[in-house]
């Protein structure tokens, strides 16, 4: 079986129910968590498995789960309860995944919660979920009431002494919400403005208890991972990553669409094959890999490897892993406008560069549009996007969003170069 | 920390919003963390959160209005003015952009005689930006009310809007 | 102690706190603007960043925030490297994209924290080209003006309003860079510290309203030390004056009494030494009358009377009272307070000087782990108090947090977060709610006498020995098992009463169960009426009834009265027929009351902001405050008129005052040292009180005269009325307000403090008379539960922050939000009165003589039966006394016709 993730779902039924999930043998991974596995075997597994977090950062799932405090007795009363959250809050511009495992087959990551929880012995897990995914939260509340229905959730849960509930939580939306630590002030209906670190969630997380957050797709892969075991997960992968990835491609490609893969498929492959290539009359500018927030790739790249480190050794990140393409008729300058403006509309407003330079890289570039950039304005994007970088912000929405414009600049200087001198006639763009 | 025991009066909440409300305050350590979804049932039932139903929300869960004000205000989709009868979100991010969602936003607009934030005359139709919808394979899209809309084009809209 | 390295430099610092405060304390320049040292981290502007080392190899390093950095051992940092200045200044750009340019008609021009630091990391041209956001401003109420604009979202008014003050009505809005810092709508803050949103905010959002209507730079304000005079605390002021007229208060760092806050009392009262009610000229029999024609008058009368008695003030200082007593003599000096509270203050006074308990400073309130407020609402009584209560409340969370999470405290969120989960020990008994009831992990109501047993009670469950108090109900028995095993497991348990209650028994109480605490640290304090009150206590003299007999009964024809308005102490009839028997009355006073409207000869005295004096606040600390301008020619400081008119006195000086009342009273021996004399020189000069760029000195009234008057002098304090001197060696506790080269804000405290937040180098003003020694025997008034008469409704005055107090009242800030006017009754007792929360009563003694009418709000956690609660010292109520029992019916339009 090498489409994991994806081997419910069928262009021809849009809606796994636990039956159809069971017969494909879903839950049977839970069942041998519970039944066979303590806890600390299960996170072993899973930090053996080498999975990384498909939310964007890639950290490791069995680490992360590993650094919640064992249960002793001499741990202080407020951290004998702890949390496990499930993040389905894309809203990364590009990134089209999470929602398809939500709406689609739900009980895949109801399992993965509840392997995870137990795990981390959690007996509370919420779904955070953007509010905008109103499908996708009818169907998890659907299959949420089977599994109760069938004893997955609730007391004593398989016979074991593990109880488990799990909360769907309807976000209203904003994209740092998205971000583990602002998710988890949202949680607590406070304004959804990311925290220090450390403490890191892990040890004081939503209301101060221990707290693992993990992406709804990370959560889908456990099931299968405990399941089948750590040297099928291993065979997956094609590069140094294991497992199987959601990676997708819009743009004005001739099929734009999301597929599992191999982790280390390949770009070309991606755009080429799956994503029959560009649309007639359309050349391959460059791309952003993983969602907005990554460096631009230029069609040299395009037999890099969809791992991790391959990526980030091109100059870029996997991200969500979602490609968005940029064509030869769109204009790159425009296109970092827009992805600026969504950055700087979604800044939470908490530190300084981000809230302040964003709008000021929104005007800068707007200025350079209209015909009244000036050369210099270059060199203060520039700086901006050296004075929004990793760990010059509060959290990592800045450097993200610096990341298109700090490549574009690298890339594409000679079309921001076009606007100030005011020679864009022969630009053709649409 | 203890809340002091202040009296509140919430008939503005109808029964039926306090029994969902209800059904999920239990989910959570405290009632401040109720807030974002106690908005979320009360704008399922009224379209938008106005002053007196914010005071109302405020007082059911026994937490600062001004508090609750600061996170209603930080979120996207609590509507603290009057929308229409369905709210149509467009997709402006990044592919849906390059799709053409600015023309979808224009045609949207002219059909409508409104700007982007505006409700139609008729009270039908708000028309509001939103980001990435999770749809950008299939770009340009919006939510029509609850429903995802994808490969819009100018038919599409008069298709959606002639119902 | 940690081995740290700075740009090169070698320190030896403390291990823990977060490197931003460290240096700062090391006397380097680094800007910041969202921390705070009292709010620690928060890590939001990233203004205050530097590069960090792993090691000695590494030689490009890591940008970080200070603030957020820990100071560890080997720690290699570098505030200097190119790359940390082009941060910070690039950061104040961005601060300044939105930021207007309006600093000349900005209040906070001249003490802005933003120009501060903007000058100092250098940012001086603008590159950004765009629009910049603009908001509507909010009316926040009398004290506080609001101008969104320059909000550069620092996040520090809604961290201190919310977190450190806790009051909710000041939230941020909104979200990006249109966050928006404000009320859900128009309205006065709620927050009886609001004020100091006005020194917290680093630019000009908030700034003091009341100051507006007279503004006047910083700069061009003539300043000295002073002391609020407004409640027993004794925070440290620094009052500024321009043109003869009080202009603002702003806080004066003290280390261990108020440390950076101040409440709105405090800072807003001020104004009722530029009110019209000012007494300018001396009157002879309502006439006025020059200086010496009074001088002259007022030393007749005493040569012709018969026998002179003296009535002292607990709003006076230690000074002018000694001056009288010593004027009239001892045995005919009288303290001026009414019997209970005379007998409660030399109760409270005999517990700090014998009881063997420490009482705490206020900075040492906020170590406590475990505290019970017996029979005090703090935040009414002793404000600022309850700020530093509110603090206290933080500790075991503060200590799991470190101990859990190895997380330090100034990692304020992170700590906040698990508040919730740890709760510091909190309980308050009182009459009804109180502001600090949300710190408060239970509460007990009752009348003081069931305060008072309940208190019995813990004690004797915490120590048998203790006497037993009447058998309490079962709930209350658990409650009481329950406060005095949390009190018994701290390590610095707080003990916090007073005289709000007017009950013996009470302060007892709290005596008793202070004592009964098995921890060495333990702690007890007690909240006091005024701001002397102490000071008088320990001077002893009768108390006022002793003083009335003295007068009824012919033993004395002549009074002086000194800065009392006997109205607000006793009953109108007795004050009537006091004043009305006794031949002569004199009155020294600053405001018109009904007291000086008696007055045969009445001499107008200086403010506290125009003398000097020293005054015990309620933890037995001596504080002085000294002139900031001079007093009108006719007007004199109280102890100069009575020093002027003692015969063949050796007393010339207000110094000579202060030795002779420390070599009158043991306890006070040490007042002597609690600041220094009037022959004080700083290399050779006295003390400027004016700043350096004090403009326009010798031109000031130039409109009225030409001629260049000399600088008044000021052969009374170690100040001179001048910018000439040597400011930089002044000790920072004598500093009429703070300055320092590039720090023209108040933030430039941080150069004058031994570390950040920490004590003053030198020492912080005042000098503390008590420490702990002997011991009490137990107490053991336990009270008779008082049972009400049905029908019979016993007075209960609970002080209130903006309705209580006597001169803040005179304040139209203050009177903008003087208490509803309402007394409040118990939900059972209303009941079976018929009267229905809004009713208006009216309230007569029980000689059926009506007082006066007011609305009856209904209070829930009232529970005691029989207590009608007003607000204490509020004019309108002027006519009920604490105790007084009286009666109530119903107003009746109709029936009233009649009668
Ligand atoms: C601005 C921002 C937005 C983010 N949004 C999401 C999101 O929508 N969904 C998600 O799973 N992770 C998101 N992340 C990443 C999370 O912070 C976190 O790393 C992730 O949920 C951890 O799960 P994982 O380890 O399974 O990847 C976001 C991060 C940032 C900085
Ligand atoms: S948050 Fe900021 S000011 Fe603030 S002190 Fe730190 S980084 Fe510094
Ligand atoms: S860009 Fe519009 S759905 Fe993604």
């Amino acid at each position: 079986m090498d489409k994991p993730l994806t081997q419910n779902i069928h262009p021809d039924h849009d809606f796994t129910s636990l039956a159809d999930y069971q017969k494909t043998g879903g839950y049977r991974g839970m069942r041998k968590a519970l039944t066979e596995l303590q806890p600390h075997e299960v996170t072993q597994q899973i930090k053996d498995s080498g999975l990384r977090g498909r939310g964007g950062a890639g950290f490791s799932t069995g680490l992360k789960w590993s650094l919640v405090p064992q249960k002793t007795s001499d741990l202080p009363d407020f951290q004998q309860t702890r949390y496990f959250v499930a993040n389905a809050d894309e809203m990364e511009p590009g990134a089209f995944k999470d929602r398809l495992l939500l709406e689609q087959d739900p009980h895949q990551l109801i399992e993965g919660i509840i392997i995870g929880a137990y795990a981390i012995q959690a007996n509370i897990a919420y779904i955070f979920m953007r509010g905008e995914y109103r499908l996708a939260a009818k169907r998890v509340t659907y299959a949420l009431q089977e599994a109760r229905a069938q004893g997955y959730l609730g007391e004593h849960i398989l016979g074991s002494d593990f109880n488990l509930e799990i909360y769907l939580h309807t976000s209203a939306g904003r994209y740092i919400c998205g971000e583990e630590t602002a998710l988890l002030n949202a949680l607590e209906g406070k304004r959804s403005t990311p925290r220090a670190r450390p403490p890191h969630a892990v040890a004081s997380g939503l209301w101060g208890r221990p707290t693992v957050v993990n992406n709804v797709e990370t959560l889908c892969n456990v099931g299968h991972i405990i399941h089948y075991g750590i040297d099928w997960y291993h065979s997956l992968g094609l590069g140094a990553d294991h497992g199987t990835k959601l990676f997708g491609v819009s743009g004005r490609v001739k099929h734009p669409g999301l597929w599992e893969l191999p982790m280390g498929t390949p770009i070309r492959e991606i755009v080429e094959e799956y994503a029959g290539g560009m649309l007639d009359g359309y050349q391959l500018r460059g791309f952003l890999p993983g969602g907005a927030s990554t460096d631009f790739l230029l069609p040299e790249h395009l037999d890099v490897r969809m791992d991790y480190d391959a990526v980030a050794e091109a100059g870029s990140r996997l991200g969500t892993g979602t490609l968005i393409i940029l064509d030869d008729k769109t204009c790159p300058v425009k296109m970092v406008l827009n992805m600026e403006q969504f950055f700087a509309q979604e800044s939470c407003g908490w530190c300084t560069p981000c809230r302040d330079g964003l709008p000021w890289t929104v005007t800068l570039l707007q200025d350079i549009i209209a015909g009244q950039g000036r050369m210099e304005d270059l060199d203060t994007l520039a700086g901006l996007t050296r004075m929004l970088g990793p760990g010059h912000t509060f959290c990592a929405l800045a450097p993200g969003a610096m990341e298109p414009l700090q490549s574009a600049l690298k890339f594409f200087r000679e079309d921001f170069e076009r606007y100030i001198v005011g020679n864009n006639d022969e630009l053709e763009y649409a | 920390m203890k809340q002091t025991a202040e009296k509140s009066t919430s008939e503005d909440l109808t029964a039926l919003e306090i029994q969902e409300i209800n059904a999920i305050i239990n989910h959570y350590e405290d009632h401040t963390s109720v807030a974002i979804e106690a908005l979320n049932i009360v704008q399922k039932h009224r379209r938008w959160i106005s002053d007196s139903t914010l005071k109302a929300v405020a007082d059911f869960l026994q937490i600062s209005l001004a508090h609750l004000e600061s996170v209603a205000t930080f979120d996207n989709l609590i509507y603290r003015q009057p929308v229409g009868n369905t709210v149509i979100h467009y997709c402006n991010s990044v592919t849906c952009w390059m799709l053409g969602s600015e023309q979808i936003r224009e045609h949207l607009c002219q059909r409508l005689h409104v700007e982007p934030g505006e409700t139609s005359a008729d009270g039908q139709y708000t028309i509001l930006p939103i980001v990435c919808l999770g749809a950008c394979h299939r770009a340009p899209a919006a939510l029509v009310g609850d429903e995802l809309k994808i490969d819009l084009n100018t038919d599409a809209i008069d298709e959606i809007l002639k119902r | 102690m940690a081995r740290i390295q700075i740009d090169g430099q070698f320190y030896s610092v403390p291990e823990g706190n977060n490197v931003l405060s460290t240096c700062l304390s090391l006397g380097l320049d680094l800007p910041y603007f969202c921390w705070h040292p009292a709010m620690g981290s928060a890590g939001a502007c990233r203004q205050c960043a530097i590069i960090q080392y792993k090691d000695e190899e590494d030689t490009r390093g890591r940008l970080v925030m200070a603030c957020m950095t820990p100071v560890t051992d080997n720690l290699r940092i570098s505030l200097n490297a190119e790359q940390a200045r082009q941060f910070r200044r690039d950061n104040i750009e961005l601060l300044m994209t939105n930021h207007p340019h309006d600093c000349p008609v900005c209040e906070e021009g001249g003490e802005c924290h933003l120009q501060d630091m903007t000058h100092m990391t250098g940012h001086n041209l603008r590159r950004y080209r765009g629009r910049k956001r603009t908001h509507n401003n909010q009316n926040l109420g009398p004290f506080i003006n609001h101008e969104m604009n320059r909000c550069i979202a620092c996040y520090r008014c809604t961290r201190f309003y919310n977190e450190y003050a806790g009051c909710d009505d000041l939230q941020v809005f909104g979200i990006h860079n249109n966050v928006y810092f404000g009320r859900f709508e128009d309205g006065a803050l709620e927050s009886e510290f609001s004020g100091n949103l006005v020194e917290v905010c680093p630019t000009g959002v908030f700034t003091d309203k009341t100051f507006s209507a007279h503004f006047t730079r910083k700069w061009d304000l003539q300043t000295a030390p002073s002391i609020c005079v407004h409640c027993s605390l004794g925070c440290n002021i620094s009052p500024g004056e321009r043109y003869g007229e009080l202009r603002r208060i702003v806080n004066r760092y003290n280390g261990d009494v108020n440390g950076y806050f101040l409440c709105d009392r405090g800072r807003f009262g001020y104004d009722f030494v530029n009110s019209s009610k000012r007494i300018q000229h001396p009157r002879i029999k309502q006439r006025n009358a020059c200086i010496q024609t009074a001088k002259e008058h007022f030393h007749q009368l005493l040569t012709r009377a018969k026998r002179t008695i003296g009535i002292g003030s607990p709003r006076a200082t230690l000074e002018a009272n000694f001056a009288l007593r010593s004027l009239v003599g001892e045995t005919n000096f009288f303290s001026g307070i009414e019997d209970t509270e005379y007998q409660l203050l030399q109760t409270v006074s005999q517990i700090i000087r014998d009881g063997g308990i420490h009482s705490p400073s206020m900075r040492e309130v906020e170590q406590a782990d475990a505290l019970l407020i017996l029979g005090e609402d703090v935040t009414h009584s002793a404000p600022r108090l309850a700020l530093s209560l509110r603090q206290a409340a933080r500790n075991v969370s503060i200590e799991l947090a470190a101990s859990a999470l190895h997380v330090p405290s100034w990692q304020n969120a992170a700590v906040r977060e698990i508040e919730k989960q740890a709760l510091t020990p909190v309980f308050i008994a009182s009459i009804g709610r109180t502001r600090l009831d949300d710190i408060a992990l239970d509460t007990y109501h009752g009348s003081p006498d069931y305060l008072a047993n309940f208190g019995f009670a813990i004690a004797h469950y915490l120590d048998s020995s203790a006497p037993e108090a009447n058998a309490l109900d079962a709930d209350e028995n658990k409650l009481a098992h329950t406060i005095a095993a949390a009190l018994k497991q701290a390590k610095r348990p707080l003990i916090v009463s007073g005289t709000s209650c007017s009950s013996l028994a009470v302060i007892q109480a709290a005596y008793n169960i202070a004592k009964a605490l098995p921890s060495p640290n333990r702690q007890l304090t007690f909240s006091l009426p005024e701001c002397n009150s102490l000071g008088l206590a320990l001077m002893a003299g009768n108390d006022l009834q002793q003083a009335f007999t003295a007068i009824e009964q012919g033993q004395a024809d002549t009074v002086v009265i000194l800065e009392n308005d006997l109205y607000r102490r006793a009953e109108k009839q007795k004050v009537d027929a006091f004043l009305e028997t006794a031949e002569q009355l004199v009155v020294i006073d600053s405001l018109k009351n009904p007291t000086t409207e008696k007055a045969d000869l009445l001499l107008p005295a200086a403010s506290f902001a125009e003398s000097e004096g020293t005054l015990v606040n309620n933890e037995g600390r001596a504080q002085r405050y000294f002139p900031v301008y001079p007093a009108p020619d006719s007007i004199c400081a109280s102890w100069q008129w009575l020093l002027g008119t003692m015969e063949n006195s050796s007393w010339q000086h207000h110094d000579d005052l202060t030795t002779a009342c420390a070599q009158a009273f043991p306890d006070l021996t040490a007042i002597t040292q609690v600041a220094p004399g009037a022959d004080y020189r700083v290399k050779g000069s006295k003390i400027p009180r004016q700043p350096h760029r004090y403009s326009g000195r010798t031109a000031l009234h130039a409109n009225i005269d030409v001629s260049e008057p000399g600088q008044p002098t000021d052969s009374e304090t170690p100040f001179a009325y001048s910018m000439e001197g040597n400011m930089a060696q002044v000790p920072p506790a004598l500093l009429p307000v703070v300055w320092s080269p590039g720090w023209d804000s108040n933030q430039a405290i941080n150069k004058f403090q031994e570390e950040t937040g920490g004590h003053l180098r030198e020492g912080d003003a005042g000098i503390r008379l008590f420490e702990v020694s002997g011991t009490l025997a137990w107490f053991n008034g336990i009270p008779k539960p008082y049972i009400s008469e049905p029908g019979v409704w016993e007075v209960m005055a609970l002080p209130h922050i903006f309705g209580s107090e006597e001169l803040s009242l005179q304040s139209p800030a203050i009177a903008q939000r003087l208490a509803t006017v309402c007394a409040l009754m118990n939900p059972l007792d209303a009941e079976q009165a018929g009267i229905d929360n809004g009713d208006c009563v009216i309230i007569s003694d029980l000689s059926g003589a009506s007082l006066l009418t007011t609305v009856i709000q209904i209070d829930t956690n009232l529970s005691s039966a029989g207590l009608l609660c007003i607000t204490a010292g509020h004019p309108k109520f002027q006519a009920l006394k604490m105790g007084m029992q009286v009666t109530l019916r119903k107003f009746n339009s109709d029936s009233e016709v009649g009668s």
